[in-house]
């Protein structure tokens, strides 16, 4: 954990590697193209837009309510005989999981894919205490393999083609080199399913967490989910404070809006619900169950009524799969847990804005963020706001996210109190907008990073302010003419 | 973002405003001047104000709200009439119309900034619904696609007019390029802040452009068009861009050429 917010300021330098590296670009590129596809179908006949509003009416109420309905959680899972635990910090939630291993002699761990498990670095905080944690996604295993990190939230291993797949797979496990998908998942699931039988603690992540009825939601499709919830003696599910929503009739329309966003899909193979340990009577299921709520930082942005809005996220990753800068760059290239827009207005709040503080300004705020996202969270408004933070750009509302004002240098203040100054005084604009015209020809033709790959823009001789002054000039002419 | 909004268009107004975007001022005043004649051809006073700078946009999407405001203040007084503003920008026009409101709010000159919002349009929109205008194509045959700004489209929901008023041009063929509402990589300052990134944008679009088939292409913002067409004009691709108001006043004309 220590050893990243250096790596993650290193934007630019990953950016540039990632631009260099053609198959990086043409993976993503394929593998977007085709997930904006699949999500339009997906959707073809549904009225897109009362079911968005009805999914952001849904998140929205949930916040409102956030911390009553958390101890609603608490209560009916206890009631239930689930244990809660409660983290503060990534670090204090990962404490929590390795007591509850270590408390029942547990050496290994299957997972299930969790965001938020990535986010506090569990795999490694686990090892480093003698327990040995596999992923069981397909996804995560590869990615696992790689020593690597997810590359986008719902597909970690999508900026690897078959071939290099096949060739890990070769390399890691001994499995042969194939271009046959249905082959490598097949020797991916041998391996795990024997880990899932020995395995002695299940830890998965959590969709949506149901207050009024104690239930956790998993969403899946491999098997993988029901698998490292049911097999091992103990489950803990792990999850961040902003899952909960109000009632069960709440997850209908975000699983609708979810499935569909993310893969395309009408529905998962598999959709968990889980509320209690096995109960006497019951065949199988773990004997214990936990849950670990965990903050992180989501209770600072909870406090502000604008940046609330970023965690109505349902983490179904449609931001990414549309976004050009994410389809150009590839998910590593963000040095964070989330990337993607997601990430850009997430993260600052995770790490503080000194670590993250290119990430605001890496947007065209094209929107198409904006458009796709299921629960409408005015994503390229909250980068805009990021951006104003980064600067402490306005008085009248006071910086509040940490590390604010780290991208305020003095240079770039005097260039922005320069171009104030003239486009604030119409004179003084209309002057240099003539000398602009008069001086074209002394005009640059190289401008930075603009003309790096462009070429310069050449100012008209006169300016339309010219032009339409010497329109009414004659226009009064005429009509003195035509009345003399 | 607007396409939420149900937009109500004013009946045609005998005047209006025509603010015209600095870089419309600076750089291509000529599509400035076919947006001025295309509404006077309908029978519309134009108001030039003479006072009229920047919108403020680079600021503000820069995060700096105070500088701003400074600029946009007396930008504010530029409009005392409620006559309809003009703008021939999706990216201006969505400052002015989205943004004000959100940057002035809770100050004394909110009011005057909604105001305005409501005002503005943007100027195809505008000849396109207000004026319901109707083109009479005197030009060469020629293959043109269409490059709306990711503002006009999403900020402004014009992404249908454009198309709507080539195809009201006889000897006009509309064509599509691949992925038509994916962002050209232009975004005001991002372009010099992440110029890596952006070049990557902007070379799939104008390659996108070019494997449509265009001859030209025309957009209704100058900054995706410096975006393309200077990106085309460097690399030696055969894609010359125009401001979409500028190619309509020329077609408009042409007795014996083409598009410019
Ligand atoms: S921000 Fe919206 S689109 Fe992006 S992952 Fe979250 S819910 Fe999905």
């Amino acid at each position: 954990m220590s050893a990243q917010p250096i790596q993650v300021r290193e934007f630019h330098p990953r950016v540039q590697a990632a631009l260099n590296n053609p198959q990086i670009r043409s993976n993503f590129r394929r593998a977007m193209d085709g997930l904006m596809t699949k999500r339009t179908a997906a959707f073809a006949g549904w009225d897109l837009e009362t079911l968005r509003e009805l999914g952001a009416a849904v998140r929205l109420r949930a916040l409102s309510r956030l911390p009553e309905l958390l101890e609603q959680l608490e209560a009916n899972l206890v009631q239930q005989g689930v244990q809660v635990h409660w983290a503060e910090t990534g670090e204090q939630a990962c404490e929590i999981i390795r007591d509850i291993c270590q408390a029942r002699g547990a050496k290994s761990v299957i997972k299930g894919k969790s965001m938020v498990t990535e986010e506090m670095e569990l795999n490694h905080y686990l090892e480093a205490a003698g327990i040995e944690a596999l992923e069981s996604d397909l996804g995560e295993y590869i990615v696992q393999l790689a020593e690597e990190t997810p590359s986008h939230i719902i597909m970690p291993a999508i900026h690897k083609n078959t071939d290099e797949i096949s060739e890990l797979m070769h390399e890691k496990t001994g499995t042969r080199r194939s271009h046959d998908v249905d082959y490598l998942t097949a020797s991916a699931r041998q391996q795990l399913r024997e880990k899932f039988m020995r395995a002695d603690v299940g830890i998965s992540g959590v969709n949506f967490a149901v207050a009024e009825t104690g239930t956790l939601c998993l969403v899946e499709n491999e098997g993988n989910g029901r698998l490292t919830t049911t097999a091992p003696p103990c489950h803990i599910a792990v999850t961040g404070i902003e899952k909960v929503v109000e009632k069960l009739e709440d997850v209908t329309p975000l699983l609708a809006l979810l499935t569909r966003s993310a893969t395309g899909q009408h529905i998962t193979t598999y959709f968990n619900m889980i509320s209690s340990p096995r109960k006497a009577a019951e065949k199988d299921g773990p004997e214990a169950v936990h849950l670990v709520l965990v903050d992180s930082g989501r209770s600072n942005i909870y406090q502000d009524q604008e940046l609330l809005d970023t965690l109505r996220c349902i983490r179904c990753g449609a931001c990414m799969n549309h976004c050009p800068v994410y389809t150009r760059v590839g998910g590593h290239a963000y040095g964070t847990t989330y990337p993607g827009p997601i990430g850009k207005i997430l993260m600052p709040h995770l790490l503080g804005l000194e670590d993250t503080r290119d990430l605001p300004s890496a947007s065209t705020l094209c929107g198409a963020c904006g458009e796709v996202c299921p629960v409408k969270i005015p994503i390229p408004k909250l980068l805009q706001r990021l951006r104003k933070e980064a600067v402490d750009g306005d008085s009248l509302q006071p910086s509040r996210v940490a590390g604010h004002g780290i991208k305020r240098r003095w240079l770039e203040s005097l260039v922005w109190s320069g171009w104030t100054r003239m486009h604030a005084s119409p004179g003084l604009y209309r002057f240099a907008g003539r000398m602009m015209g008069r001086l074209r020809g002394l005009m640059p033709s190289k401008l930075g990073a603009w003309t790096r790959y462009r070429s310069a823009p050449k100012p008209a001789a006169k300016t339309l302010h010219q032009l339409m002054q010497e329109r009414s000039v004659k226009s009064q002419a005429v009509k003195q003419e035509s009345k003399g | 973002m607007m396409s939420d909004a149900l937009k109500v268009y004013p009946a045609k107004p005998e005047k209006v405003y025509f603010y015209a975007t600095c870089l419309v001022d600076l750089f291509f005043p000529d599509a400035g001047l076919a947006g001025v004649q295309l509404l006077e051809r309908e029978g519309i006073e134009v108001i030039f104000p003479q006072n009229q700078t920047c919108c403020g946009q680079p600021a503000y999407s820069s995060g700096y709200n105070d500088q701003a405001r400074e600029v946009i203040l007396p930008q504010l007084e530029l409009f005392p009439e409620d006559y309809p503003i003009v703008v021939p920008s999706g990216s201006c026009g969505g400052m002015m119309r989205k943004h004000y409101p959100e940057l002035f709010a809770g100050t004394p000159q909110q009011a005057r900034a909604e105001a305005i919002a409501a005002r503005t349009w943007e100027l195809t929109d505008f000849l396109l619904q207000v004026c319901q205008i109707k083109l009479e194509d005197q030009g060469q045959p020629v293959k043109v696609a269409m490059h709306t700004s990711c503002s006009a489209r999403r900020e402004m929901g014009v992404a249908e007019v454009g198309p709507k008023l080539l195809g009201q041009l006889a000897q006009v063929e509309l064509v599509e390029q691949a992925r038509p509402a994916e962002c050209c990589g232009f975004g005001g300052t991002f372009a010099v802040r992440h110029p890596e990134i952006s070049a990557a944008m902007v070379q799939d679009k104008a390659q996108a452009l070019l494997d449509a088939g265009a001859e030209q292409f025309v957009t209704t913002d100058c900054g995706c068009m410096m975006n393309i067409a200077g990106y085309a004009e460097k690399q030696g691709l055969p894609l010359k861009g125009q401001h979409i108001v500028s190619f309509l006043w020329d077609r408009l004309q042409a007795k014996d050429g083409g598009a410019a």
